[in-house]
């Protein structure tokens, strides 16, 4: 069971950096675009809120399969493929969990405007200096609600795992699986114990986020 | 004005008592199909395109339908227990049709054998198994090999029997991708996510391609799969008929045909 616990939170931690480095341009982008089309990007991002685990577990297991380009692809530069492993689940989670880490920074950004940037600007400040100096620090709020939301949200990673994963314990079987496996083999003090900590652990994170929430927004009115 | 309305209201409740005679007239005419009753059968993932052709079979010829859910035996076993609506259980081994019949759960004494399943290792690559499937099982470029989660499905604890009995076990574990059911792992292997797997012959007596070893039946506990009728269904005519029809002739060659052995040592 401790190794359960010690791969799902290992899982998400990786994802949860994955989704943070990933998620920063794309908001960034669809906060200060003003492409037409950029809705059809936010759109597709926002896309795995709104799909069924069960298409997108689909459409990468014939996506990531030996017999598909992208698949040998994958083979061909890391020597093994995605089904059934790790990397396999980082991949599919952070695609599942992109909304909930791109919509929260994607609003901070947003709720900068643009002033604080053209005083940056006007500061001689180049585009790159003032995203780090200035965008990131007022959008910190932003990252740790999607940080914290991409973190829970793997946490709870079920229906692309059990397409793509492969029950391998030490590998693949993560809580939201072990739960199932014990609950259908009817082990219900097992599944017990794993269900009361992840709702402790649910709880616990809704309830931190909007302590951290409150505090941080007061401390970003000094603009 | 007060009488024109009064008048439109009987016409509409005339109209309306009219409707309903037609309705109930028709009714008393649909009543003999309506006496129909309907099956509903939890079965073993492994049996799923037998049970299909025989549900087709035994539609056809009674007037009772059947409905089928499929899944892992343990699985099924568990929602049986907590009470599921099914009204016959065929599962793929004799422990859990036993133990609803201990447990209260099914009729007791209705407990009977329906097939004896065999179990294959299968890979789509034409090359990959020869004539001894224990050299495919051994070769260093099984990254992976696919079995059913042997707590639930009773053809992946086969599967790892196998292991055992060819001295492979330490050899492979870290390399087992377990499927929910054994559906899942045929597909695993069929869509090339895994080269090679266990899975049940059923599955694929169909396939042309790729190539398989029928595992010899000493190198696991045979896979006798009884089927039980649940308390569920102790009243249902349907349910009692399909596992009549099961017994049946035309059942027997429907379960022969997906490569499944009779119990007819046991039948006297």
């Amino acid at each position: 069971m401790a190794t359960v616990v010690w791969l799902t939170l290992q899982l998400a931690a990786v994802v949860t950096v994955v989704l943070l480095v990933v998620s920063t341009p794309i908001a960034w982008w669809l906060a200060r675009s003003k492409a037409p089309w950029k809705e059809v990007v936010g759109a597709l991002v926002t896309l795995p809120l709104v799909l069924p685990p069960t298409v997108l577990g689909f459409y990468l297991l014939v996506a990531f399969s030996p017999s598909s380009p992208l698949g040998q692809a994958i083979e061909g530069v890391f020597g093994q493929g995605l089904p059934f492993t790790f990397e396999g689940l980082v991949v599919a989670s952070v695609l599942h969990s992109l909304p909930f880490a791109v919509q929260p920074i994607r609003n901070a950004f947003e709720a900068i405007g643009d002033r604080p940037l053209e005083v940056a600007a006007t500061l001689r400040a180049s585009p790159w200096a003032a995203f780090w100096t200035v965008a990131v620090p007022l959008a910190r709020p932003g990252f740790l609600a999607g940080a914290i939301l991409g973190f829970a949200h793997t946490m709870g990673e079920f229906g692309v795992v059990l397409m793509i994963g492969g029950n391998i314990p030490g590998e693949t079987k993560v809580l939201s699986i072990a739960i199932y496996d014990y609950v259908e083999t009817l082990e219900w003090d097992k599944a017990h114990v794993l269900a009361a900590g992840m709702l402790g652990f649910s709880f616990t994170v809704l309830l931190a986020m909007r302590l951290v929430e409150r505090r941080l927004g007061w401390g970003g009115q000094t603009r | 004005m007060t009488t024109t309305m009064t008048t439109t209201m009987t016409t509409r409740v005339r109209a309306r008592a009219r409707a309903l005679g037609l309705g109930l007239a028709l009714l008393l005419v649909a009543a003999p199909a309506a006496r129909a009753e309907e099956a509903l059968i939890a079965v073993a993932a492994n049996f799923t395109a037998a049970a299909r052709d025989i549900g087709a079979a035994f539609e056809a010829e009674g007037g009772h339908s059947v409905t089928f859910s499929f899944g892992s035996t343990g699985k099924l076993y568990a929602q049986i227990a907590h009470g599921a609506p099914f009204h016959a259980f065929l599962a793929a081994d004799v422990a859990r049709p036993e133990k609803a019949e201990a447990e209260g759960l099914a009729v007791s004494g209705s407990r009977f054998t329906y097939a004896l399943g065999r179990l294959a290792l299968y890979s789509p690559d034409p090359d990959r198994i020869g004539t001894d499937g224990a050299v495919a099982l051994a070769a260093d470029d099984v990254d992976r090999l696919a079995i059913a989660n042997p707590v639930t499905a009773p053809y992946g604890a086969a599967a790892l029997e196998v292991l055992a009995a060819l001295d492979l076990t330490d050899a492979l574990r870290a390399r087992l991708v377990q499927g929910d059911t054994i559906m899942q792992t045929h597909q695993f292997v069929v869509t090339g996510n895994v080269p090679l797997g266990f899975v049940a012959l059923a599955q694929i007596v169909g396939h042309t391609d790729g190539s398989r070893w029928l595992v010899p039946q000493d190198l696991y506990t045979p896979l006798r799969q009884d089927a039980v009728l649940l308390r569920a269904g102790a009243d249902s005519v349907a349910a009692r008929a399909f596992l009549d029809f099961l017994r049946g002739p035309v059942a027997r060659d429907i379960i022969t045909g997906y490569g499944y052995g009779l119990d007819d040592d046991g039948r006297g």
